[in-house]
């Protein structure tokens, strides 16, 4: 999304609720964020198990919150208070800076936005290219630069990584590469894709599973290209006065977590389906050489989760619906009355549906955090157009006719609109519903990436863990769920559209 | 005093794009009197009504309803005095009969006894079997959808009734019928009543003054007898000589 539609969409909700305060950040409470991959939930897991360990009242893990935009917009918010991050990226993505920069440089630049950098883990997980072995034979590729021989292999890389200055493009300007195939794909997809031949090189974390599982070998970075990605703790320095247990926490962790026990630990998850709870139990097992403990998330059974998230799915939908209702119908009416307000309202509402539900999110969370609200809203604005539009167009195409009949016979202006011309819209009115809210319920899985919960939770986590099982446990409610959705707005039309519009037409 | 009621037109002109739509120096209704207006489809017939009934505002001039000028502020007021049939009717589909007999009744707050006893008295000058009132519009007649147009058109009582071709979708029989029925209530009531139409029978049979009218303006006004006789303009004479063979087979025995 570019400066200048950020700043609009910005303005536009400033204006529309004039005030409002992220989250309210309570005392004795720690939210720790994780981004939508393995690795940081499970290290966000294990500093939550700390922070309870050494008595923190409330502590809570809002995993899956996106990339690294969505999660660092989260933190400044104060939708959480720490989260995991690599130097590389703080450096590159959040400071657009080099990644030479060191770590009190870091340190001094986002203390100015009231963010501290705790002292690196203990490994790295940099970036870097990977290739099956098949692939290694056959091309007899060992560095990035043999690359450069072979322009017709084809590359799947993270979307991420195709736009980072340190990722894709900064590697093709330094090794000079030219390769003409190369696609966006999701990052545990690619490794599917790479076994299945279907991508012959990819981009990978140097701490994944995979390597191991798929004997991937990697491509030796010999021009020194990939900074290094040491992981550390980024946190909200109120937290030195809030909770100082949780510096603690971060300190006694600082040093213990090298590559091979973060390897160790994503493979528990990835390959050997281990909630992410009882990886970081293990890793902290063998960081800080303490015993098995009870872990603070109850597991719970297949089919309460699958209720707890369908019920707040629907609550999402539900709610972002009815808002559109209420605010869409009037826009549609007030679109109807004249022509430049009509095609001003359209635009608006048809600019919004353009924009991409990432880049939505992202620009949401320095205003209303992460979680519920900013879900809500972001359904809502995807709401609107067909609401407004079919409202717009039951409006302005009454049979003349009946127009002629609405303004003549005497009727007030609001008798017209409420009486007359609102019941015979109802038609395109109830449709432009329908369509909205069986594409909520679609939209609403993204609600999951920004910590609102609902059936994209299973299905982030299933693709991330490549267990189709999970990935079920969220579609196919979704997909019940829309069916539902249809059904019962069949039943809603009986109640929202007059019994003389229901009418076969009149045989002539 | 000047007996200022009825609808009086002064120097009205309207135009599309520069085409004079309707264009006329004078033209009146007297109360309690009708007047049949006649002419080719495009002659601005329609238009002039749709002036009349404030749903356009002319370039130039005045429209008075019982000598109070028609504008902005006043169109809702003056609507309320004037009965507006549509062709076909223009019957709201997603009300019942009664429904959108009753509506402007409604929205003015008249009190639900005053309202039945209206659609009694309605319901005995229009005879329209009570049943009728409970159905959708989709499920009357064509001619039964008319009676409960012109019986949503008089619930107010007004002072004038405007009748834009109202018989034209109907079948000849059902229409001879009607055309008798409203001239009979016309008849009653006495109001005075600007009737649009095409068909120079209708007109003449309707009223006993008639209105030719092409391209935007009135030609001549007379009886139906006058026309004939002296035609003002080719027109009329033409008008009249299309419309003849209508009337003409006098020989067959009765």
């Amino acid at each position: 999304m570019t400066r200048a539609a950020r700043l609009l969409l910005t303005a536009f909700w400033t204006f529309v609720l004039a005030s409002h305060a992220p989250c309210a950040r309570a005392e004795g409470r720690v939210t720790v964020g994780s981004k939508a991959f393995p690795e940081s939930w499970v290290l966000a897991e294990a500093l939550a198990h700390v922070l309870r360990s050494e008595g923190v009242a409330d502590v809570a893990h809002r995993n899956n919150l996106g990339g690294t935009e969505i999660v660092y917009q989260a933190l400044r918010a104060g939708g959480v208070d720490v989260y995991p991050e690599y130097t590389g990226t703080i450096a590159q993505v959040i400071l657009h800076r080099a990644t030479s920069a060191t770590l009190d440089e870091m340190r001094g630049a986002l203390s100015k936005e009231g963010i501290g950098v705790s002292d690196p883990l203990g490994f790295n997980d940099s970036y870097a290219l990977a290739v099956t072995p098949r692939v290694h034979e056959r091309y007899r590729l060992e560095t990035i630069g043999d690359l450069g021989r072979h322009p017709e292999l084809r590359l799947g890389l993270t979307h991420e990584f195709l736009g980072r200055p340190d990722g894709w493009p900064g590697l093709v300007r330094h090794y000079g590469l030219s390769m003409p195939h190369v696609l966006g794909i999701q990052h545990e997809l690619a490794y599917t894709a790479l076994e299945s031949g279907r991508i012959d090189v990819t981009d990978i974390y140097t701490t994944d599973a995979e390597i191991e599982r798929l004997h991937l070998h990697v491509l030796r970075d010999d021009r020194g290209f990939f900074p290094r990605y040491e992981a550390v703790w980024l946190y909200r320095l109120d937290l030195e006065r809030r909770e100082p247990r949780a510096l603690d926490a971060m300190r006694r962790l600082a040093g213990r977590i090298d590559e091979a026990r973060m390897i160790r630990a994503n493979a528990r998850v990835v390959l050997g389906h281990r909630s992410y709870g009882e990886a970081a139990d293990s890793l902290l097992a063998e960081a800080l050489a303490r015993g098995p403990q009870r872990s603070g998330a109850p597991g719970a059974t297949m089919w309460g989760a699958m209720l707890r998230n369908t019920g707040q799915h629907v609550k999402l939908v539900l709610l972002s619906l009815l808002v559109a209702v209420l605010v869409g119908i009037p826009l549609g009416v007030l679109a109807a009355r004249s022509a430049w307000l009509g095609s001003a309202i359209l635009s608006v509402t048809g600019l919004l549906q353009t924009i991409p539900s990432l880049a939505l999110l992202a620009a949401l969370i320095p205003l209303f955090g992460i979680g519920v609200v900013p879900a809500l809203i972001a359904l809502f604005l995807y709401s609107l157009l067909p609401i407004v539009r079919n409202t717009y167009v039951g409006l302005t195409t009454l049979p003349s006719p009946l127009e002629e009949a609405a303004a003549g016979i005497g009727l007030s202006p609001r008798a017209q609109l409420f009486r007359v011309r609102l019941p015979m819209a109802s038609p395109a009115i109830m449709a432009g519903i329908k369509t909205s809210a069986v594409i909520n319920v679609g939209t609403a899985t993204l609600a999951a990436l920004i910590g609102a919960g609902g059936l994209g939770e299973p299905i982030l986590s299933g693709i991330q863990l490549r267990q189709g099982s999970l990935i079920l446990q969220g579609a196919v409610p979704a997909a019940l769920l829309a069916l539902l959705v249809q059904r019962l707005f069949d039943l809603v039309d009986r109640a929202a559209i007059p019994q003389g519009l229901r009418l076969p037409p009149p045989g002539r | 005093m000047a007996d200022a009621a009825g609808i009086e037109i002064q120097d009205v002109l309207k135009t599309y794009d520069g085409v004079r739509a309707v264009d006329i120096d004078r033209l009146r209704v007297e109360p309690r009197s009708t007047l049949a207006l006649i002419g080719p489809s495009g002659c601005g017939k329609s238009t002039l009504l749709r002036l009349v009934v404030g749903l356009l505002a002319p370039d130039r001039g005045t429209i008075r309803i019982d000598g109070t000028p028609m504008g902005p502020g006043s169109r809702l007021a003056l609507q309320r005095r004037m009965g507006y049939v549509i062709q076909e009717g223009g019957l709201f589909p997603h009300l019942t009969a009664r429904e959108n007999v009753v509506l402007v009744a409604r929205d003015l707050g008249w009190p639900e006894a005053r309202i039945q006893a209206r659609i009694q008295e309605l319901l005995e000058l229009t005879q329209i079997p009570p049943e009728i009132l409970e159905r959708f519009p989709t499920q009357i007649s064509g001619g039964q959808r008319q009676r409960v147009a012109l019986m949503r058109a008089l619930l107010l009582d007004p002072d004038v009734l405007l009748m834009d071709e109202p018989f034209t979708a109907l079948d000849p029989m059902i229409r001879s019928d009607l055309q008798r029925e409203l001239k009979e209530v016309f008849d009653r009531l006495r109001k005075a009543v600007l009737f649009v139409t095409h068909d120079m029978a209708e007109a003449a049979f309707i009223s006993g003054e008639i209105a030719i009218m092409n391209r935007g303006s009135i030609l001549q006004r007379g009886s139906f007898r006058e026309l004939v006789r002296n035609p003002a303009t080719p027109f009329v004479t033409e008008f009249i000589r299309a419309q003849r063979p209508l009337e003409a087979p006098d020989q067959s025995p009765t």
